[in-house]
């Protein structure tokens, strides 16, 4: 795609003419913006673009955007993904998927598709609940979520969704804030990156389980929770009064304080998103402790799935010819002459 | 060394006239190779001219324990210089690799028959595992067949010394060894074998070299030993087959090839997602070959990831394609409801076995036409057609791509284990006699408007590939606006799509159904699906010949049904239907037509025999 020309959009050209249907202030509307708003930057065409969903409220998202949609089966969306990216690896695909589809009935496709790494961008919409059937705990749901199927609150734990991505092989692992300003930039960066980039997207189900994300979403929280990482950057926040840095000891990441901008005095560590272990730690952290990591925690391409796959082809195929008689005679033959043979 | 009991009394020889058709099974244990050996002379038979068909008994263990009767594996081959349509009811040769094999087989061969057995392998200890108290090739117990004892084990491993390999390796050319004597039996040529295990072990000169010696030994054995009794030569002239091109082909192959040729006839590429089940693997297999033709083969993990893909692939503007048997397409049945709601093509391929569930994996049945026609949730239909046939695969497979692409729907292809396993020969079709079914994307709007979901005269809607300018949709099981594919679930709207899905399907153009046997109307038709072709073929043939007033009609299209068929059963005083099942087509029949169709049915893994097939018309008419 990098060698095509630009494609010059508006935000406009990729609303469709659907009436959107999510519950008022459900954080799914921002994300729709956020997307809507990076698609003009991205310089690509609608017609080449394919959104691609499981079931789910997040998973209505297709028809909200004008471009190709397919709002398939619960779960199943990296698996229909995975057929349209192979018959035509041009197109750009977009998988739209939640906690629940895509880390409890679509787990194994989500796994599949991340270790075998086709190129699409997978964004998940976590918001550790179960919306759309009204309010169940999900996989990511912390213990003790009380819900209609759990009222005497969860007892089992929950999965983590950056974790699972990073241990199934993800080559791009990044996360964002449904309302930040910084999820644009996260987009283009799971865009740009070639492969499968899973975005967990942090979003707020402001009917079942309104406010689950404050202590670092919400604004007063932002600055002495959130850790936005950036690629070559220390990692400091705390308007910078505060990093993380390497128990050399313990090999695990501690906290340590930043006086008049001296982040190297202090230890703090310099993001490096080819860095797998770095990844692993950042994901790892426990929130409340640490603040919660967030941005493009891991990037490092390798081979896409679908050129493997369009190489072989061309490979076996060199220097034969699609004759289709040649095929149906193929093996060992016979000749029945008109006479039958004289015994 | 070879003893010939022969006790065999002259009624009992008298009881087979000299053959037409000889049935030759080859038995032994599921290490000994005899699908293999069986596969080779199968070649072997087909390069004679004759007529054949084979049938494929293995164990579903890979390697069961050694010398077991639930480890044997066999291969029956019935041919002969008539035509043949069923792998034969009763062997005239048993050829046992051990007291086990023996054991499980030796019941179904025919009084006066021949049992070749290896008595190398007759030990106390395999004796044991076989159940036997004393050696049934030492006690009189076998006297109503004809004996012959060689001691194959030692024969092979004298033939095979000068190579040098260990006892092990060594013995286990002795498939080849008897194939040289079965080779010797029916006169025929070594040659192409011999071609074959050089190219086979093409890496490995020393086991090609050790096995043919094995095969020639074997081959020596018969010309030179004094082998007494009726055991001889025996020399099956050509069958009488229209003169052309032939090869072998099995049911799994014979798709693979039809699905590459209705992809190529619709000009469109394939996209094959597949997941390991048996006995459909196979098609995966060979599939993965013919990439040249605008064959991706995709191996999912799981069976509904491989039928998502395909779905996928199609709505990209590839045909997709999948395959399994009936607990994989159970897997896959919500995925098929998807490409009903989307109307996208998608050929699905189920390779019967026993069920329900794990079932009988490597035996045969034809018990998923339910889950075909009826087995999904809403008023979900989609066309069902059956291969009767390995050759006839190649047909409905390409006929499975035309319905798909030319009414946008989902199509169930039936087969079975039975057909996907069976050899049989084919003649090689003139690709130029097929018509072509070109698909036309929708690449621009029409002058009225683009609509996702606009019809044609057949009630298809368009199929637009992404990538396509001006015509971005979107589209997903959420039941669809009439016209422009929008979400809808106002009542009158699901009424609406409820009944153009069906009137869509039920439009089907599918051929008058014709009668294979006998008259138009009369005392009985004998109607067949699938793989029950060949036995009915047979049972019907020789129900005529005593004058019977007998008719065959076999059904492709399982659904929709062809629309002259109510009336023509309604011409027969009564209707048999033989099924490998419990009665689903004749349920079929009797909802669709108020016919009183009688099931006859088998479910014992095993295909019908023509005996039971023929004294159930005999019966019926009685």
């Amino acid at each position: 795609m990098n060698e095509m020309t630009p494609v010059k959009t508006t935000l406009k050209d990729w609303e469709s003419d659907q009436e959107v249907r999510w519950c008022p202030g459900c954080g799914d509307y921002a994300v729709l913006k956020a997307v809507q708003r990076t698609m003009p930057d991205l310089g690509v065409a609608r017609e080449n673009t394919v959104f691609v969903s499981g079931i789910g409220c997040s998973s209505r998202f297709p028809y909200y955007m004008e471009t190709y949609g397919f709002h398939t089966i619960h779960g199943r969306a990296p698996a229909v993904a995975t057929g349209v990216k192979l018959a035509n690896p041009q197109l750009d695909v977009w998988i739209i998927t939640g906690d629940g589809d895509a880390l409890s009935i679509g787990g194994n496709h989500m796994m599949h598709l991340l270790r075998r790494n086709l190129n699409t961008q997978v964004l998940l919409f976590n918001n550790e609940i179960y919306g759309l059937t009204k309010g169940q705990y999900s996989p990511t749901s912390r213990v003790g979520t009380r819900s209609p199927s759990t009222p005497f609150g969860s007892v089992d734990r929950p999965a983590s969704p950056c974790a699972f991505a990073l241990g199934s092989g993800a080559r791009f692992v990044a996360r964002g804030i449904d309302v930040n300003k910084n999820l644009p930039a996260v987009l283009k960066a799971a865009h740009a990156h070639q492969g499968a980039a899973f975005v967990e997207i942090f979003q707020n189900c402001i009917v079942y389980n309104d406010d689950v994300f404050a202590p670092f979403a919400a604004k007063p929280n932002a600055a002495t929770s959130q850790l936005w990482v950036e690629h070559g950057e220390p990692m400091l926040f705390e308007k910078g009064t505060k990093g993380v840095a390497l128990d050399r000891d313990t090999l695990s990441l501690k906290i340590v304080d930043v006086t008049d901008g001296d982040w190297q005095g202090a230890g703090v560590l310099v993001h490096d998103q080819t860095n797998r272990m770095i990844a692993h730690l950042l994901i790892e952290m426990p929130f409340g402790e640490f603040p919660m990591a967030l941005g493009v925690l891991y990037d490092d391409p390798a081979p896409t799935f679908e050129s493997a796959v369009v190489e072989q082809n061309r490979a076996a195929s060199e220097g034969k010819v699609a004759d289709l008689q040649k095929l149906v005679a193929k093996g060992q033959t016979w000749q029945v002459t008109k006479e039958p043979r004289v015994e | 060394m070879a003893t010939a009991a022969h006790k065999v009394t002259p009624k009992e020889a008298n009881a087979n006239p000299p053959p037409e058709a000889v049935v030759v099974r080859f038995a032994g244990d599921s290490g000994d190779g005899m699908q293999l050996t069986g596969g080779q002379f199968t070649l072997s038979t087909a390069l004679a001219g004759n007529d054949l068909a084979t049938f494929p008994d293995f164990p579903a263990e890979i390697r069961a324990p050694q010398g077991t009767l639930f480890g044997v594996s066999a291969f029956q081959i019935n041919f002969g210089s008539a035509s043949i349509e069923t792998a034969g009811d009763a062997p005239d040769v048993l050829i046992a690799m051990n007291p086990a094999a023996l054991a499980v087989n030796v019941d179904v061969l025919k009084p006066g028959g021949l049992i070749i057995a290896d008595e190398g392998e007759f030990t106390d200890r395999n004796l044991s595992k076989a159940k036997y108290e004393s050696n049934p090739l030492e006690d009189d117990s076998l006297a109503k067949w004809q004996l012959m004892k060689l001691n194959i084990s030692q024969l092979t491993l004298d033939a095979v010394k000068p190579f040098g390999l260990g006892n092990k390796e060594a013995l286990r050319c002795k498939n080849m060894w008897t194939l040289g004597l079965a080779l010797w039996m029916f006169d025929r040529d070594r040659q192409p074998i011999i071609d074959w295990l050089k190219a086979k072990f093409a890496k490995a000169p020393d086991i090609a070299e050790a096995n043919i010696a094995a095969l020639n030994a074997g081959h020596a054995y018969g010309e030179t030993a004094e082998i007494g009794g009726q055991v001889g030569q025996l020399h099956m002239p050509a069958a009488p087959v229209e003169p052309g091109l032939y090869r072998t082909v099995t049911g799994a192959e014979s798709i693979s090839l039809g699905l590459v040729a209705g992809t190529q006839l619709a000009e469109l590429p394939m996209f094959f997602g597949g997941y390991p089940i048996t006995p459909a693997s196979a098609i995966l297999h060979h599939l993965s070959r013919f990439k040249e033709y605008g064959v991706t083969t995709f191996q999912a993990e799981d069976e509904i990831a491989a039928v998502a893909a395909a779905i996928g692939a199609s709505y990209a503007g590839s045909l997709g394609v999948t395959s399994s048997s009936g607990p994989g397409i159970a897997l896959k049945t919500e995925a098929i409801g998807l490409a009903i709601m989307t109307e996208l093509p998608l050929v699905v391929v189920n390779s019967q076995r026993g069920g329900p569930s794990t079932g009988l994996p490597t035996k045969t049945e034809q018990s998923d036409l339910y889950q075909a026609v009826y087995g999904r949730n809403g008023d979900a239909p989609m066309p069902v057609i059956a291969a009767r046939s390995a050759a006839d695969c190649f047909d409905v497979a390409i006929e499975a791509c035309r319905i798909a692409t030319r009414y946008m729907t989902p199509v169930m292809l039936l087969t079975d284990g039975y057909i996907a396993n069976a050899a049989e020969p084919w003649k090689v079709p003139d690709m130029a006699g097929y018509e072509r079914f070109p698909v036309q994307f929708l690449e621009e709007a029409p002058e009225s408007g683009f609509e996702a979901y606009a019809r044609d005269e057949k009630l298809a809607r368009p199929w637009v590939k992404p990538g396509t300018p001006g015509l971005l949709h979107r589209i997903g099981g959420i039941e669809k606006k009439a016209g422009t594919g929008n979400i809808d679930y106002s009542p009158e709207n699901h009424q609406q799509m409820t009944d153009l899905r069906r009137d869509k399907v039920a439009g089907i153009a599918v051929p008058d159904q014709e009668v294979e046997q006998g008259e138009t109307s009369g005392k009985l038709a004998v109607v067949g699906w699938g793989s029950t072709f060949g036995p009915i073929t047979q049972a019907v043939r020789r129900a005529r010949k005593k004058g019977l007033d007998v008719a065959h009609i076999h059904i492709r299209h399982i659904w929709p049904l062809p629309k002259n068929l109510g009336q023509l059963l309604k011409g027969y005083d009564k209707v048999l239907v033989p099924e490998m099942n419990t009665g689903q087509l004749k349920t079929l029949l009797r909802d669709q037509f108020l016919v009183d169709a009688k099931p006859l049915n088998k479910v014992s893994g095993q295909p019908f025999r023509i005996a039971e097939i023929e004294e159930a018309i005999e019966s019926t008419l009685g």
